[in-house]
């Protein structure tokens, strides 16, 4: 009996620990394959090394942190509205970092920094919007969330599809570009700023893992268990949001990195609750590998991360959830 | 501090004057309502009539449009909420199960109000989750999926949960749905026993037969307002349960336990 009671909860224990230390293997292998090894034991030209150490390692430094930060923040997301479906797309995120993005191409002159600072408001300013439109009498529930933010991505979308119309061609490529989600502008500074809001915030939202399981149990056994819900759900949403804008400010919302990695970390562990590690190592996998494959996929010509990510998380989104529907859950 | 008899509750968990609202629709208005220490009280009434609403405003899981519920003696929506989940424990009627957990998992998460932001469990923490998988008698389920059981097999594993949070007042609301008859026994004989170990337990039942049988007190509502409350004894009378229910019956003494038995009338 007691053996069955701790087989019961070590079971479920062990899998996300190995899961992690394969998550970390894949990504450091992808990444060291991602840095060309080869051309390190060759005799480099200057041209080369400044190849590697400007361009080539912040890519995949970027790569490994927003991809992490993007996850993380879905797996807050999906614990958060009990729903999962939640991303930050929840609060118009991608909607809302897309009018910043435009904003700062069309009217601000497009400078990639201007870019990605009006795209980190655009974002954290459209969820601050929706948080505060669907809390009512110092509650909001999940389901009022996730449909004012529908509503308000609607009317960000349109207000972007103005903007777009307004642009000539190139400011209309350069968002274009921006939106679907790229690692060609990767810098040092970038790598600071990622590993600066990683470190700040991931760390405070793990530790709220044993919130979340709780109050993913629903909102009156979370508060009869004396969970704060209202204080975990603004705090955890609000320090989400900065993780993902941060992330998206220096390679746009890159797509389903932060609705996928959740479900791959969830099939992966067998766990219950918010998977945070996880879903974080599943993420950094995803898009370094993503952006092995935009580069080396077609010979001679990159795509976009964010149409590869796209392309494979939406498709294997899609598979994980049928099959799911078909053996009963969700 | 000098008790204040002219106002002050005399059990530990009492309300005053308490209205509840869902957005525009007012369900309980100006509701007086006492849990004796130490007392098995039921809850009974039609559906509807507001017994969750008022469990779930006891436990502080809803914020009553006025009045207050006291626990001993502070209103409870100034105490801070781990006191309260250590004292008061709520099993609500729908709780959700978490996606892939395990019974042993779930048993667990009631020992949430007794650990710290970064402590795990403590050998405490597992003694208290065996026992009562033991009492609610799941024990060979522990290492289960909750998807795989069925229903009653979770109910019981709610119970289970719901007994780990360990508190000295427990609030179900309808612990027996789900559950064949002989585990309907077993889980009132529980609460029977958690009752007699010197916890006040709180139930909402709808088998009045029942009722009758466990409750030292019984309080009957209709539309979020108290009928009567008092022993089942002298309470459970066939005027009640026709105020209550629109039904008649005759009441006749159970004859195993000597307590009320309602038997509904024959329509003609
Ligand atoms: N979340 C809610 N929003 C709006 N109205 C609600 C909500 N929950 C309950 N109500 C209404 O409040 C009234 C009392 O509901 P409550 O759940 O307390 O009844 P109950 O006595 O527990 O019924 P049952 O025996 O069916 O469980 C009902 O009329 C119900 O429709
Ligand atoms: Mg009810």
């Amino acid at each position: 009996m007691s053996r069955l009671v701790t087989a019961g909860v070590t079971a479920s224990r062990r899998r996300p620990v190995l899961v992690g230390v394969g998550c970390v293997v894949l990504a450091l292998g992808i990444a060291l394959a991602s840095l060309e090894p080869g051309s390190l034991f060759t005799s480099m030209t200057s041209a080369d090394v400044f190849v590697f150490e400007q361009l080539l390692l912040p890519r995949v430094l970027i790569a490994l942190l927003a991809g992490a930060s993007l996850a993380l923040s879905g797996a807050v997301f999906q614990s958060l509205t009990r729903n999962p479906l939640g991303s930050p797309d929840v609060l118009g995120f991608t909607q809302g970092a897309a009018t910043g993005a435009l904003v700062g191409v069309t009217v601000l002159g497009g400078a990639t920094l201007v870019v990605a600072g009006s795209a980190w408001i655009g974002a954290v300013a459209s969820a601050a919007l929706v948080y505060l439109i669907a809390r009512r009498g110092g509650v909001t529930g999940g389901p009022r969330l996730v449909l004012v933010g529908i509503g308000v991505a609607a009317m960000l979308g349109g207000v972007n599809d103005y903007l777009i119309t307004r642009a000539n061609i190139s400011d209309a490529a350069q968002a274009a570009l921006w939106i679907t989600g790229s690692l060609d502008g990767s810098t040092w500074s970038g790598v600071v700023l990622l590993a600066a809001a990683a470190a700040i915030l991931m760390p405070p939202l793990i530790l709220a893992s044993r919130a979340l399981r709780i109050f993913e149990m629903g909102e009156d056994l979370a508060v009869g268990l004396g969970l704060r819900t209202e204080l975990l759900r603004l705090s955890a949403l609000a320090a989400a949001v900065v993780l993902a804008a941060t992330a998206a400010s220096q390679t746009g919302p890159v797509a389903f990195v932060a609705l996928c990695a959740p479900h791959v970390a969830r099939r992966l562990t067998r766990a219950s609750g918010p998977n945070l590690v996880p879903s974080a190592l599943v993420g950094a996998v995803l898009l370094v590998a993503a952006d092995w494959l935009a580069r080396y996929a077609i010979p001679d010509r990159e795509l976009p991360v964010g149409a590869v990510t796209g392309l494979l998380g939406g498709g294997y989104l899609a598979f994980l959830l049928a099959q799911q529907r078909r053996t009963g859950r969700i | 501090m000098q008790p204040n008899h002219a106002s002050g509750p005399a059990s530990r968990l009492a309300a005053r004057r308490l209205t509840i609202s869902y957005t525009h629709r007012t369900v309980v208005r100006e509701l007086d309502l006492e849990i004796p220490d130490g007392s098995f009280t039921v809850l009974i009434g039609p559906n509807g009539c507001g017994k969750s609403t008022v469990l779930r405003a006891l436990a502080r899981v809803l914020k009553p449009s006025g009045g207050e519920v006291f626990l001993d003696g502070t209103p409870i929506a100034g105490l801070p909420s781990r006191h309260v989940a250590r004292t008061v424990g709520l099993l609500p009627q729908a709780p959700i199960t978490p996606d892939g957990i395990t019974v042993a998992e779930l048993v667990a998460r009631g020992r949430y109000p007794h650990q710290g932001p970064l402590r795990r469990e403590s050998p405490e923490d597992r003694r208290v989750v065996e026992r009562c998988l033991e009492q609610t008698g799941i024990g060979d389920l522990a290492a289960r999926p909750m998807a795989e059981l069925s229903g009653g097999q979770r109910q019981r594993a709610w119970i289970a949960m719901a007994l780990a949070q360990d508190t000295e007042l427990l609030l179900l609301d309808e612990p027996t749905t789900y559950l064949d008859l002989a585990h309907q026994m077993d889980v009132l004989d529980l609460c029977a026993r958690l009752h007699r170990d010197g916890r006040t337990v709180v139930a909402v039942l709808h088998d009045l037969n029942q009722a009758a049988r466990y409750a030292t007190h019984l309080i009957a509502m209709r539309d979020g307002a108290i009928l009567a409350a008092g022993p089942p004894a002298t309470t459970l009378t066939a005027d009640l349960v026709q105020q209550a229910f629109d039904l008649p019956a005759r009441i006749i003494e159970d004859p195993e336990s000597g307590t009320p038995l309602v038997i509904p009338r024959v329509h003609r």
